[in-house]
Order: C-alpha cells, then sequence, then structure tokens
C-alpha cells in the first residue's frame, strides 16, 4: 500500500467507528496527538493523587479514611492504564515522567489548587470527579483501541468517586454551621477551576478539530461545560449550596443555564506555572521518583542475579 | 481485660496502616504505591473491626468500669454525658498513654528500606500471632484472626521478598537495608514481651502465648535475612514501653494530624 | 537525558491475563511493569484484581509476545468469510427439531 491508501485505510476504519490498534498504520498527527493526550491524563491522575493524599492522614473517620485511601489508589490505578495505553504507541513511561518532570508535558491545571480543608475532598469529588467523568465518559469509545478499553475501565472505578464526594458534602450541608460553611467555602473555592476543566473555549481551542474528527474528543469544550453546569446547579440546590456566580440564570430559551465569564487570564497563568501549588506538586512527583531510583535498580539487580544464577544451574 | 486486649491489637493495625498511608502518591513506582496501599487497607480494615469490637465492649461495662478503662478527656466527657462510644471515638479521641500499639510500627517509614525492615518484623510476627489467635475463645477475635491471616500472609511475601531484593541487589540498596534492619532490630523484643493483659488474655484462652512464637519468628527472619545475604542484627537492648502507654515521641506526632479533626470539632457527623 | 539513558533502568513491560471465574479463559486485562516474574504476579493481583476480578493471573512479558501483521489481515482473515457452512446457523432444520 502507499501512503495515501494507509490514509484512506485508516480514514475508512474512523468512518465506520471501527477501532484503530497499536500495530494498524496512523497518521503521525495521530499518534503524536494521542500521545500527548493520553500522557497529559496520564500525568493528571499521578499529580491528581496528591492534593487528596494531604487527607489520608488527618480523614475525620476512619471510614472516610478507608475510602480515600481507596479513592487516591484508584487514581494510580489510572495513571497506570493510561501509562500503559500510551506505550503502545511507541513512548516508554520513563520518557512520558521525564516529560512531566522537566515540566515539558502539561496535566489538568485543577491540581495546582490546594486542599485547605476536609470539606475539599468532596468539593473535589463531586465537582472534579464530576467535570472528569463528563470528560472521560464520550472517550470510552475513542477511535484508539488501547485508550478506549483504559478508559472504560476508568469510568467504572471512577463512579464511586464522584458519589463519595457528593457523600461528604451532603454530610457537611446536613451538618453544623462550621460544616456548611467548610463546605460553602469550598464550592466558592473549586467552582470556577473546576468550570476551567474543560478547557479554553472552542474558539481558542486549536485541537477541537482533529480531535473530534479522531474520535479523540467526541464533545466540544464548550458543550461539555455546558452540561457540567446544567447537571451540577441542580445538585447544588439538594446541598442547599450556593453557586458562586452572580450571573448563574436558567435560560428559558437555550433549555440551559447561563453563567458568568470564565477568567482565562488566571486559567492561563497556572497552566503556564503560576498557580499556587505548581511547584509544590512537581518537587513531590520529582521526589518520589528520584528518592525511588536506588529501589527501582536494587530490583532489577537482583532480578538479573537470579536470571543469571537459573542460567549456570541449567548449563 | 478483653477491651484492653483487643485495643492492644487495634492500635498495631491502626498506626502501621496509618504509617503506610503515609506513602501512598509517594511510592518509588506505580505498581508498589499501588501494592503498598492495598496493605495499608487491609491494616486499616483490621482497625475498624477491632475498634468496634472494643467499643461494644466498653459499651457494656458498668458504669464505674467506664470512668477508668479509658481515661482521656474527651472519652470521659462522652461517658459522662451518657454517650455511647464507637470505632471513631476509640481511634480518635484517646490520647497517647491510652494507646498500647507496639513501638516498632509508630517509627517513621524514613526510606524504601526502613518501611520493608519493619514491615517484615512485624508481618512474620503477625503470620504467627493471627493463626494462634484463629484458636481464641473469643468468637470475634477468631473471626478477626482468620481473615487477618490470609491478608498477613501475603504481606510477609510481600516483605520478605522486599528484603530479599534490596539485600541481594545492588551495593547501595544492601547497605541501606542492612542498617534499617539494625536501627529498627532494639523494637522487636517488645512484640513477644507480654503486658499483664496479654498473659492473662492467654491464660484464658482469649489470647495468644507471645513468648511461645519467639522461635519460630526467629527462625523466620534468620532465614529470609540468609536468602537476602544479610546478617541477623546482633543486639541485645531492646527497647519497650508502648503495651504500657509509653510511646517514642513518633507517636504524638501521628496523634497530633490523625485526631486533629475529630478534636477541633468534637461530636460531628462526618 | 537521552533515550538511552532512560530506558536503562525501566522495569520490563508485562502483558496481564486474568481468568475472572473458574471455568473461563483467562483474558487480556492490561499491562504493567514489574522487575521479574513473581513481582508482575503480584502488581497484577495488586493493580487489576482491586474489585475481586480475579481467580488465576498470567503474566507474560510484552516483549515475548508475537503478533499477526494488521497489514496481513485481508489475506489471514477474509478467506474464512465464505465459508458459512462453518456455522451451524448455515444449515436449515425443521421446526420440530427444537434442539440441536
Amino acid at each position: 500500500m502507499t501512503v495515501h491508501s494507509f490514509q484512506e485505510h485508516f480514514d475508512s476504519l474512523i468512518d465506520r467507528e471501527i477501532a484503530i490498534e497499536p500495530k494498524d498504520w496512523m497518521p503521525d498527527d495521530y499518534r503524536k496527538t494521542l500521545i500527548r493526550q493520553i500522557s497529559q491524563h496520564a500525568h493528571s491522575e499521578i499529580i491528581g493523587m496528591l492534593p487528596e493524599g494531604n487527607w489520608i492522614t488527618r480523614a475525620p473517620s476512619l471510614r472516610r479514611k478507608a475510602v480515600l485511601l481507596a479513592k487516591v489508589q484508584d487514581e494510580a490505578g489510572h495513571g497506570l492504564y493510561l501509562y500503559s495505553a500510551a506505550e503502545t504507541l511507541g513512548i516508554s513511561r520513563d520518557e512520558m515522567y521525564d516529560q512531566l518532570h522537566t515540566g515539558k508535558a502539561k496535566y489538568s491545571s485543577i491540581f495546582n489548587y490546594p486542599t485547605l480543608t476536609w470539606a475539599d475532598m468532596g468539593a473535589i469529588g463531586w465537582l472534579v470527579d464530576g467535570a472528569a467523568i463528563m470528560n472521560q465518559v464520550p472517550l470510552c469509545r475513542t477511535s484508539y483501541g488501547p485508550y478506549a478499553r483504559a478508559m472504560v475501565r476508568v469510568c467504572k472505578e471512577e463512579s464511586f468517586h464522584q458519589r463519595q464526594g457528593f457523600e461528604i458534602m451532603l454530610t457537611l450541608s446536613k451538618g453544623s454551621e462550621v460544616q456548611r460553611k467548610m463546605a460553602q467555602d469550598a464550592l466558592n473555592r473549586w467552582w470556577w477551576p473546576s468550570l476551567m476543566m474543560f478547557g479554553p473555549p472552542d474558539a481558542e481551542s486549536p485541537n477541537t478539530e482533529s480531535s473530534v474528527r479522531w474520535r479523540i474528543k467526541r464533545f466540544t469544550n464548550d458543550e461539555l461545560r455546558q452540561k457540567f453546569v446544567d447537571v451540577t446547579v441542580e445538585q447544588a440546590k439538594v446541598l442547599g449550596l450556593e453557586i458562586p456566580d452572580k450571573d448563574l440564570k436558567w435560560n428559558e430559551e437555550r433549555g440551559h443555564y447561563d453563567f458568568g465569564k470564565i477568567n482565562w487570564a488566571e486559567f492561563y497563568n497556572v497552566i503556564k506555572g503560576n498557580g499556587p501549588c505548581n511547584k509544590q506538586r512537581l518537587d513531590a512527583r520529582r521526589k518520589a521518583w528520584e528518592d525511588g531510583q536506588w529501589v527501582r535498580d536494587a530490583a532489577m539487580a537482583h532480578a538479573a542475579k537470579r536470571k543469571e544464577r537459573s542460567a549456570t544451574k541449567a548449563a | 481485660m478483653s477491651l484492653e486486649y483487643t485495643l492492644r491489637l487495634a492500635d498495631d493495625a491502626l498506626i502501621l496502616g496509618h504509617r503506610l498511608s503515609e506513602w501512598c502518591g509517594h511510592g518509588p513506582i506505580l505498581e508498589q504505591d499501588i501494592a503498598l496501599t492495598n496493605t495499608s487497607l487491609d491494616h486499616l480494615g483490621r482497625a475498624r473491626s477491632l475498634f468496634q469490637y472494643a467499643a461494644e465492649q466498653f459499651n457494656n461495662l458498668p458504669e464505674n468500669e467506664k470512668k477508668t478503662a479509658v481515661t482521656s478527656v474527651a472519652i470521659q466527657n462522652l461517658v459522662n454525658t451518657g454517650n455511647t462510644l464507637d470505632e471513631d471515638d476509640m481511634a480518635f479521641l484517646r490520647d497517647g498513654w491510652d494507646f498500647r500499639n507496639v513501638l516498632l510500627v509508630e517509627q517513621p517509614n524514613n526510606d524504601w528500606a526502613y518501611t520493608v525492615a519493619r514491615a517484615l518484623y512485624y508481618d512474620a510476627f503477625a503470620f504467627y500471632f493471627f493463626s494462634a489467635l484463629q484458636n481464641s475463645k473469643e468468637t470475634t477475635l477468631a473471626a478477626i484472626a482468620e481473615k487477618s491471616l490470609k491478608e498477613v500472609t501475603y504481606h510477609l511475601r510481600w516483605s520478605s521478598e522486599w528484603v530479599v531484593r534490596l539485600g541481594d541487589g545492588t551495593e547501595e540498596s544492601r547497605e541501606r537495608m542492612q542498617t534499617a534492619l539494625n536501627e529498627l532490630w532494639s523494637f522487636t523484643g517488645e512484640l513477644f514481651n507480654m503486658s499483664d493483659a496479654e498473659k492473662e488474655a492467654a491464660l484464658s484462652g482469649i489470647g495468644v502465648d507471645l513468648a511461645s512464637l519467639q522461635p519460630k519468628w526467629m527462625e523466620r527472619i534468620a532465614s529470609v535475612l540468609q536468602e537476602a545475604t544479610l546478617e541477623v542484627p546482633k543486639g541485645t537492648w531492646m527497647q519497650e514501653g508502648g503495651k504500657h502507654g509509653r510511646h517514642t515521641e513518633h507517636l504524638g506526632y501521628i496523634l497530633a494530624e490523625m485526631q486533629f479533626m475529630q478534636r477541633t470539632y468534637p461530636g460531628m457527623e462526618w | 537525558m537521552t533515550n538511552d539513558k532512560l530506558n536503562k533502568h525501566e522495569w520490563p513491560l508485562w502483558e496481564v491475563f486474568i481468568r475472572s471465574k473458574a471455568g473461563l479463559d483467562h483474558k487480556h486485562a492490561g499491562s504493567l511493569h514489574a522487575a521479574d516474574a513473581e513481582m508482575a504476579i503480584e502488581n497484577a493481583r495488586d493493580v487489576y484484581t482491586r474489585r475481586m476480578e480475579g481467580v488465576s493471573i498470567w503474566v507474560v512479558e510484552s516483549k515475548n509476545i508475537h503478533a499477526s501483521d494488521p497489514g496481513e489481515s485481508a489475506s489471514l482473515y477474509d478467506p474464512a468469510s465464505d465459508k458459512i457452512y462453518r456455522h451451524p446457523t448455515f444449515y436449515d432444520l425443521p421446526d420440530e427439531v427444537k434442539y440441536m
């Protein structure tokens, strides 16, 4: 086949919604875009362990402690599934880590915000995981097989994450005055960054068009954001909490909520590295990796010794 | 006495689970981060079962004994206002001197070698301990032991393999592993030194005769260390105190962090 | 950092196959890194069976898997498509014969 016919074959698979698999021919752009998106997603899971990991040792009840620990562990698992999916495209996990640690790779900027109170565990589960699920569910049918399969697993496990977050918020909102204050404060701080999780407005999002065609993305940023707002506003009513947006209003004509202007300057600033915790998050990951080097080396050295010994024995 | 015995076991589980949970998000590689969190969740799950059982025993005590069984002000406040206790009260409202865990489990993680050494010493103990506790006359403890034994069997496999890997790995890992084993050695004697509550529990068929476990434990440790090409530490001086509520300085910091929410916002549902 | 240096110490990649319950085939669950086979099985247990997904695990180092070439899929798989007589639905049975 010529490159042209490879491309035609690829396009026809995409058009017929047939999955692309690792050994299939694929355009360079497709491969690059996937590596970027999947590794960013994996990094987000791994960095995302840190803000919640903060509270594992301070969780207010044994049940909450166990749930939070299991949840943060799931995030490690999700990172692992995603790194594995990216590895099928010809990049190693070490290379991806290197990109993260040197600041070359991006991750979801939401995790650069601090977790200041226990209520943040609720707000993250409810809002951040809620937004993530909205982004992720369509990816279970994305065109690249290994990515789609990883996402099916992720989404299956993720469903308890949002629920446990909402449950925390509900318990707080039904609790004492200071607990309601805690919950409202967390909502105030996490609301806007959660809306930013869907990415820049469609008009400014350079990757959207080809990504939608490749089903790497199935809905646009603005579509998903609107859906999130519509669903979440109703949930906030159940909690009796106030969304921190004075422009929020039901628009009968559109059948959607109108909402206020997002501070995109803040978004780009955090992406650039100037969020409240960018440095701490990266430092923590780098430290874990560097401190672990001798451990990983030892395991490899031991495996090599064992292999050698069993070879000598066999000879 | 069964209450104190139950708390003694619960505190080991809680504090070790807490220490291991500190690794979450900071492990040397994702796969092991996940593995260690599983172990931490096992310990935490055991702690919960035991604290629930302890709370039940406490709530059934005669009123006058409730005043002396746990002396912390926060617990006494609950007792005086006619409240019953639950697992969280036991974990979060007792003071340091009420905690009965061995000193070994409160020692800091330091590095992977320390964590692995602490795990090997404890897991080998727990393996023989829960094997024996399955025969406890207290059916709740026997049931918890049966479940725990399955978990601990896996923990022991994990920690033994890591000690071997690090001991027989690189020069650096060997040195770190030996150092960690040596430095934690003085905390192993306490595992087998029986407090009054433990002696009484053993005599009445509720608990385990710890002294009888020591030779098996020693044999197991020696065989793992031999495979790891490491030396069994030689020190004979052993630290103790945890079983009587006299802890190392580390426990205070653990509790300050762990109990902060319940202490700052008392009496709330979370 | 050079690629060489990066990959020097990386634990090898393993493919994980899990039997979800007795009587079923092992099915590909995903992959992971481990220093040796023993550790790969344990990592698989910790990563892929946290929610009671399995009763048996196989691991195989990814580099040992040989795969067919998708470029040859036409010659490999298409010839089977006209041999419908291999499928039971190819045969008409009278309605009276209910189970066969």
